[in-house]
């Protein structure tokens, strides 16, 4: 009797927690995708022009820190993103994590004084309102694997 | 060169995302947050097909992404990423099977037009 008046209880829990921990790695992509970025685009832009097929000028680019710095942040982006996408649909998980374009032209705006135009700030209207229109879906609305169709 | 460039990460961005959402589904939910069960992922990842080719087509895409940021701004490499939303939206929906309606179409069109609107 007492366990069968828990189970929604227990079914709710899980599900708060199952989204909680969704929300977590929804954010560790978006941080760590602006911080890997940043410190990548930095990075070539020290060591300049490449436009090569020769991985021997692309490894001459790892050797300047921020590139390198920018690597490795981007290693732990693509995984914290495997592991949202094990759990989150693409079409949810692509305008939520978009935030990142907007973190990187406020970021710009008060920590380098970038000016922002008025173009800009319509961008960052769309692209927040597109993030807040997505997290209001369901994030998951598929069930297994969609192996069928591949 | 720049339009090849942002022709070949749309392209490649998109095909890597699906695989890999394809792959990690196939996979199973990486269920906590633990350094060990990110361990595990990886070491499955490594005999996923469907993973492996999604980063394929990503290293496509980071390379000529880092051939396109040292020749121009930072704003000419956004707006290359903008139309393969739109992309993997479509094929989210008619490939992966998700429940894409309106207000997620709503969405993905608002981040694409966003993502060019901060270019300018």
């Amino acid at each position: 009797m007492q366990a069968t008046s828990l189970k929604p209880l227990k079914g709710m829990k899980f599900r708060q927690g199952h989204a909680r921990k969704t929300q977590i790695l929804v954010l560790v992509v978006i941080f760590t995708n602006v911080l890997g970025n940043v410190s990548l685009s930095h990075g070539m832009h020290q060591v300049g022009r490449i436009v090569s097929a020769s991985p021997l000028d692309y490894l001459r680019a790892f050797a300047n820190p921020w590139t390198a710095l920018g690597i490795c942040v981007l290693v732990v982006w693509m995984l914290s993103d495997l592991a949202l996408l094990s759990r989150a649909d693409l079409s949810f998980v692509l305008p939520v994590t978009a935030s990142a374009y907007v973190l990187v032209a406020i970021g710009g705006h008060f920590i380098l004084h970038d000016h922002i135009s008025w173009e800009r700030w319509t961008g960052i209207a769309f692209i927040t309102l597109g993030a807040i229109l997505a997290e209001e879906t369901p994030d998951r609305t598929t069930n297994g694997s969609p192996e069928r169709r591949l | 060169m720049r339009w090849l460039l942002v022709a070949i990460i749309a392209v490649c961005n998109t095909l890597g995302d699906v695989l890999n959402t394809a792959g990690m589904k196939r996979q199973g939910e990486v269920e906590d947050l633990r350094p060990r069960s990110f361990v595990a992922m990886v070491k499955r990842i490594l005999r996923n097909p469907l993973v492996l080719g999604g980063f394929a087509a990503l290293a496509v895409s980071f390379f000529a992404l880092l051939s396109l940021l040292s020749i121009s701004s930072v704003s000419f490499a956004v707006p290359a990423t903008a139309i393969s939303y739109l992309l993997e939206t479509l094929l989210a929906k008619y490939i992966l099977g998700e429940d894409v309606r309106l207000r997620r179409w709503a969405a993905a069109t608002l981040v694409a037009l966003g993502v060019v609107m901060l270019s300018f």
